[in-house]
């Protein structure tokens, strides 16, 4: 018996929402719009420091690894362990270094090799004239190599030094970049990484390895922990003027956000429950009515709980997506690449939106519930 | 027995006297017209014989019970349990059938008959608009709503504010007509009225001026 009344109140609602289509559209609007902005804000909040974070690798490496105590190399097996730690998403660039003592018409110079290919994602600030060695006979030079010796691109350069088993070798290699950097490079010279292991006749050693790993300082110094414990013939150090800067602007972007994202918050929500208790407010007399009628002032704040919940819900899933969809739109334009879809923001929102519409609801709800029937049926 | 006695009620809205120290008895299954001037305060009284305002001073003893002793909670119930409602202006749910709008005050007193929802509307000759949301209406049709929606949960006192006061002749005899069918069944019935025509189907008018009874007529002599 229950049931049927029950079945008929659902009715009502349903009728309610459904009768009352352009107030409902009103009220649906305000709440989705309000849950688009906090859906849209608050996974803005999480992924521009990290997009951010993935632009400040430009800046450089933010870890070397050294070899540790007497060491001279590391072993690169050792280092693709190691760099194994970091996800990959997170893993920019890692770039071995290999040095040798060499002379090039009596004069002495360091010869380095190097893989070009993660050159250019752990130093991507190296100024490059000409383009990088791709055969094994070409040769970048640092420009005060270049201004020494008098050399430039198309030049010739024979270079002469001694394998690790002492054998001689002496080879002409052909310049095809020159390299500045304001740092040591500039008095370099660079090959593919590979060829200084045929002339040195050693294979996977490095003496320096740079990384540039995007993340925090906390996971940065949390990563050379684990590294320390666990490859104790690797030292690892981090780069302090970068990670510090990098940290400093991120901390004031993040607090900036959240500010900006809170205020925002706010606006939203009085807006949607302004528009909330304007829809309720119109049916005060509804409400005295219904309470003329016997209705108690629980089941009548009850009826309208439901009607808010509902509309919270919708408000809050329609919201979700659009929220999704804004913060897809600026992530692209903005920075080019997608948002980290954060699932759990979508329950979050509709609870929020949920909240939102029931307080703003029972609010107005319960000032005319409150008063004499008398008073809001005779009010025009 | 009387379904309603009135000792010494006033209601003052700031300085100005609604109601003035009235008193007044309705005996059980009596039908009272209560007339009077625009602002003489009949709608106060009604309101507040319907438990939904209440007095500043005096008291009101309806069925037995002194309501102005009541909670506005305990106020709701009585007014679920023993009054039948018919407002001056017809208020009606916009958003449900003429059918839903009844069964709202069966929900609200105890549980849904659409079955007897059905009669009552057949009772006001609306058997047929059962399904047509109140804007769809005619004002006397809406007012015959109104009064089976009253009628339904069987009331002991059935409290009329101008039943009539919007209504053409025709749809004013067969809203008069439903009352006398309801006072034969043993309803009290307190009409409001500015007609001297409809006030004469009571047995007893009273008539008010500036918040105070100026005159009772019996109308059967
Ligand atoms: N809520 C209120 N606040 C202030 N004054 C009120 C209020 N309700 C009624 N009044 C005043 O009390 C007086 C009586 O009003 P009431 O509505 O009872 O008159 P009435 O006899 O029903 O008039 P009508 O025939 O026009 O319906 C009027 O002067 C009215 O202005
Ligand atoms: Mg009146």
């Amino acid at each position: 018996m229950l049931n049927k009344n029950r079945l008929f109140i659902t009715k009502t609602l349903l009728s309610s929402l459904i009768r009352r289509r352009s107030r409902i559209l009103v009220a649906l609007l305000g709440t989705a719009i309000g849950a688009t902005v906090l859906f849209g804000m608050v996974t803005l909040c999480y992924d521009i420091p990290r997009q951010m974070g993935k632009a400040f690798r430009s800046y450089g490496a933010n870890i070397i690894f050294m070899p540790a105590g007497s060491h001279a190399t590391i072993d690169l097996n050792l280092v693709n362990a190691a760099t194994d730690l970091i996800p990959s998403t997170q893993r920019i660039g890692v770039t071995p270094f290999r040095y040798l003592a060499v002379r090039s018409n009596v004069v002495p110079y360091t010869l380095v090799g190097t893989d070009f290919q993660q050159i250019t994602k752990t130093s991507p600030y190296w100024l490059i004239e000409g383009q990088f060695p791709s055969q094994d006979n070409e040769i970048m030079i640092g420009i005060d190599v270049a201004n020494y010796a008098h050399l430039s691109i198309g030049d010739i350069m024979p270079i002469a030094g001694k394998s690790r088993q002492n054998d001689n070798f002496d080879q002409i290699f052909k310049i095809v970049g020159i390299v500045k950097t304001g740092k040591t490079e500039d008095s370099f010279i660079f090959v593919n990484f590979t060829k200084l292991e045929s002339l040195l006749q050693e294979q996977n050693q490095a003496e320096v390895i740079e990384l540039s790993i995007s993340a925090p300082k906390e996971e940065l110094q949390n990563y050379i922990a684990k590294v320390k414990l666990n490859f104790p013939s690797i030292e690892p150090h981090l780069i302090k003027w970068v990670t510090q800067s990098e940290t400093q602007v991120l901390g004031k972007l993040s607090s900036l956000l959240y500010l900006v994202t809170s205020v925002v918050l706010i606006l939203t929500m009085i807006c949607v429950a302004t528009t909330m208790m304007t829809v309720v407010i119109e049916r005060r007399k509804e409400i005295g009515l219904k309470k003329a009628l016997g209705a108690e002032n629980r089941r009548i704040a009850k009826e309208f709980l439901a009607e808010s919940l509902f509309l919270g819900f919708i408000g809050g899933l329609i919201g979700s997506l659009f929220g999704l969809l804004f913060a897809q739109v600026i992530s692209r334009e903005v920075f080019g690449s997608s948002i980290v879809f954060e699932f759990y923001l979508i329950p979050f929102t509709i609870l929020i939106s949920m909240l939102v519409t029931v307080v703003a609801c029972l609010m107005p709800v319960k000032q005319a519930v409150e008063v004499e029937p008398a008073l809001v049926l005779r009010g025009e | 027995m009387n379904i309603l006695e009135v000792n010494n009620v006033s209601k003052n809205y700031g300085s100005l006297y609604a109601l003035a120290d009235i008193n007044m008895t309705v005996g059980d299954g009596k039908w009272l017209s209560i007339m009077g001037p625009s602002g003489s305060g009949k709608s106060t009284l009604m309101n507040i014989i319907g438990c939904m305002d209440k007095p500043t001073s005096g008291s009101v003893i309806l069925d037995g019970q002194d309501i102005t002793q009541l909670s506005l909670t305990d106020l709701t119930v009585i007014r679920r349990d023993k009054i039948g409602l018919i407002f001056q202006q017809f208020h009606l749910v916009p958003y449900l059938t003429a059918l839903e709008n009844v069964m709202l005050a069966q929900y609200y007193h105890s549980m849904v008959d659409e079955k007897e929802a059905l009669n009552a509307l057949e009772r006001v000759g609306l058997h047929a608009r059962a399904k047509h949301l109140p804007r769809q209406l005619s004002g006397g049709e809406q007012q015959r709503v109104c009064i089976a929606r009253a009628l339904i949960n069987y009331p002991k006192l059935i409290l009329a504010d101008e039943p009539t006061g919007n209504l053409d002749e025709a749809n004013e005899s067969l809203v008069m007509n439903l009352l006398h069918q309801l006072h034969q069944e043993g309803s009290s019935i307190i009409v409001v009225t500015h007609s001297p025509e409809v006030a004469k189907h009571a047995e007893t008018t009273v008539v008010l001026e500036h918040g105070k009874i100026a005159q009772i007529i019996d109308n059967l002599k």
